[in-house]
């Protein structure tokens, strides 16, 4: 069987890129088309290191077979800037020191960033339970929590 | 290697083809959070992939005869932004919520719950509860049965050669009805049920137990259906010595293996206290509480 050919929206543009069955959106982004940003993790959807949405839901990609993302629209970590100026969730980890060795900070800022779409002052307990499914080793998670407070805030226009 | 063939029908005459057509090892795919693990580990090697999604009733919430049609494939966030199975069957929507983070809400389907065939899936002790049947598509057409005969041990359904759920039916509610779902995890969040009770009960004007339907997770090969838990409470207000009856018929029913999640005295005591417990929460909310 020949590869699949698919068809897809990322971050906004027109994407195609060619792909097997077995292989993972993350597999895709990252290797066939050089969006290295989500990180690969666990590989089993429990880390969220690869966290990016799909038709604005917010998914695991090494959960999502690539073709799968034919005919969708894919957000991943490299649109959440606006050029050269960074996201406030962006702004805010950095400022807060939210992160260490960094890898499971774009899934964490893909994933606030679905949050707050939806809930743009989230209590404490929400943003917790909605970042369950992204795991950091490094900074414990409060820095983290700091980070999206203030960055919701300024999101806010407080 | 030979390579997986991939196919997205879209209608379920069309699915129920490529399935039949798909070679040795067919493999059904809808949220993917279970399928593609299995795939990754090398645990299944499927001949071909049929992704169901594409199918709109696989996808469609729809009242129905004063119930719910469910699509197998509805993501867990989807059924938790649905605000009539959400005030109708609260238990349901928080048993299928408990499973896994947000990123595996927005894929993990009822149907793949079911059909994974976990003894522990969140979903199916609330389902069962709920007296919810479903609607098989396959090679003979299409036929309906009581979500309880489906998982037949762990990892197996009695889902025939070249079958698939297409949805999932939920009753009209009585008036004075309720539902509730527990599960015991030693952690907060993102684990897999130690112990899982669904209970489902309706009440009449006077607070007397009319009808009831109890189920359990994770203490036999598969879900239970717990029929002697549902007697300990029709016909009673639902009192201390009829939910002292429902825990004792609830431990009665457990046949579950010790594992490093708990063993087999610590389940079996959980599955009264849980089933107790969520009775109370079931009661409040046909009360209106």
């Amino acid at each position: 069987m020949a590869k699949h050919h698919v068809n897809t929206t990322i971050n906004g543009d027109p994407v195609e890129f060619l792909c097997d069955t077995e292989q993972t959106l993350l597999d895709c982004l990252r290797d066939e088309l050089g969006l290295t940003g989500s990180k690969e993790g666990c590989s089993s959807g429990d880390c969220g290191a690869c966290s990016v949405t799909v038709d604005g839901r917010l998914v695991c990609s090494c959960l999502v077979l690539g073709i799968e993302a034919d005919g969708c629209e894919i957000g991943t970590i490299e649109g959440v800037a606006n050029g050269d100026e960074l996201h406030p969730l962006q702004k805010h980890f950095l400022k807060e020191a939210a992160l260490q060795c960094g890898i499971c900070t774009p899934g964490f800022i893909v994933a606030a960033k679905s949050m707050l779409a939806l809930n743009p002052d989230p209590s404490e307990s929400e943003m917790r339970y909605w970042l369950a499914g992204n795991l950091c080793r490094c900074t414990g998670y409060d820095k983290i929590i700091k980070a999206v407070t203030n960055a919701a805030a300024e999101m806010r226009g407080e | 290697m030979t390579q997986i063939q991939f196919t997205a029908p879209t209608s379920v005459k069309a699915a129920v083809r490529c399935l039949a057509e798909g070679g040795k090892n067919p493999k059904v795919l809808a949220g993917g959070t279970d399928l593609l693990v299995q795939l990754r580990a090398g645990r299944v090697k499927p001949s071909t992939i049929v992704d169901i999604k594409k199918i709109p009733e696989l996808k469609q919430i729809k009242a129905e005869k004063g119930g719910f049609r469910i699509g197998a494939a509805v993501a867990g966030a989807e059924l938790s932004a649905h605000p009539g199975v959400k005030k109708a069957w609260p238990g349901l929507v928080e048993g299928f919520d408990l499973i896994g983070s947000t990123q595996i809400q927005g894929r993990a389907s009822l149907g793949g719950n079911l059909c994974n065939g976990s003894p522990a899936a969140d979903s199916v002790p609330a389902l069962i509860a709920a007296g919810a049947t479903c609607k098989i598509a396959g090679p003979k057409g299409t036929r309906e049965a009581n979500v309880e005969t489906i998982v037949i041990g762990p990892g197996k359904t009695s889902l025939k050669k070249g079958e698939f759920i297409v949805s999932f039916f939920l009753p009209k509610r009585p008036r004075r009805s309720g539902d509730a779902y527990l599960r015991l995890i030693p952690r907060t969040e993102m684990d897999i049920a130690v112990v899982g009770a669904g209970v489902s009960l309706s009440i009449d004007s006077k607070g007397v137990c009319t009808d009831a339907r109890v189920s359990l997770g994770a203490v036999a090969p598969t879900p239970l259906l717990v029929k002697a838990g549902a007697k300990a409470l029709i016909g009673t207000k639902v009192d201390d010595a009829a939910l002292a009856a429902l825990a004792a018929a609830a431990s009665a029913a457990c046949k579950p293996i010790d594992d490093k999640r708990g063993t087999i005295v610590y389940r079996t005591k959980v599955a009264g206290v849980l089933a107790r417990r969520a009775a109370l929460i079931a009661l409040d909310r046909a009360k209106g509480k």
